[in-house]
């Protein structure tokens, strides 16, 4: 049986233009993809990340235009349908003016007090 | 019981930007002295931590020539890394993220460097008593 791992992020768009996602959750698919199981913990600002309609399209550089733009919003939902669970902190949500009406379908909520037995239903616990 | 354990680290910081480098590869000495099998899966930008032409310099603030400042190079530190850990009994699995490397145009590493994927994190991570990720900031 392999490990269940619970990979957490908590520092949003460090990168996200440029390599057109996160690599976070980037590397949760291809390792869901090689077998792998996971869950995702969003925590801090990176709750934003569970936001609907997020458009980072239109970055034009010089004479660069980015023609393909991060879309967080499908990774995450992408993610959910591989079977990989992804929650927020609910506190995290609510700091930031968030309302749970905002955040894609199927995200769980988690309060700071209930992190510590969700980490106890995972194997592992990555963080990045 | 057996002392000898297996590891997998993943790091994703590339060299002379911040102190998580050097804690990373201090730990990973510790296990190769211990003769651990260890995997490094080194993501994103962590990539350019074995990049071959990585090149020593003087400094002229310091008022020394190149060969006086003896500038260390992590390319140094992960070929040496590669045989303490044989030495004591272990091993070092060194892996590159592939397509991290591709966009950063690192494909020149110091040897014993290898070329991998995500799947190989998560097969070595399985297979690991413990793993540590250490992520960027």
């Amino acid at each position: 049986m392999p490990k269940r791992i619970l990979q957490i992020i908590d520092t949003p768009y460090r990168c996200t233009l440029e390599e057109q996602d996160d690599p976070a959750i980037w590397i949760t698919h291809a390792m869901r993809g090689a077998g792998g199981e996971f869950g995702l913990l969003l925590r801090g600002s990176a709750v934003n990340y569970a936001v609907k309609g997020q458009d980072a399209a239109g970055l034009t550089i010089g004479g660069r235009k980015q023609t393909q733009p991060p879309r967080l919003e499908n990774d995450l939902a992408r993610l959910m349908e591989k079977d990989v669970p992804v929650y927020v902190v609910q506190e995290d949500v609510e700091e930031r003016g968030l309302s749970a009406g905002e955040l894609l379908p199927g995200v769980h909520s988690v309060n700071r007090t209930g992190v510590a037995a969700l980490f106890g239903e995972f194997d592992a616990i990555w963080h990045w | 019981m057996s002392d000898k354990k297996k590891i997998t680290v993943s790091i994703m910081d590339g060299p002379f930007e911040n102190a998580r480098t050097v804690t990373a590869l201090r730990l990973i000495d510790i296990a190769a002295r211990r003769g651990y099998d260890i995997t490094v899966f080194a993501y994103e930008g962590a990539v350019s931590l074995a990049f071959a032409k990585q090149t020593p310099h003087a400094n002229a603030v310091h008022g020394r020539d190149a060969a006086e400042e003896d500038h260390p190079l992590p390319r140094e530190w992960v070929a040496s890394l590669i045989q303490t850990a044989s030495a004591n009994g272990g091993s070092l699995d060194w892996i590159n993220c592939g397509l991290c490397v591709d966009e950063r145009g690192m494909s020149e590493a110091v040897p014993g460097i290898r070329r991998g994927s995500p799947a190989d994190l998560w097969k070595a991570a399985d297979a690991s008593d413990g793993t540590l990720t250490i992520g960027t900031r």
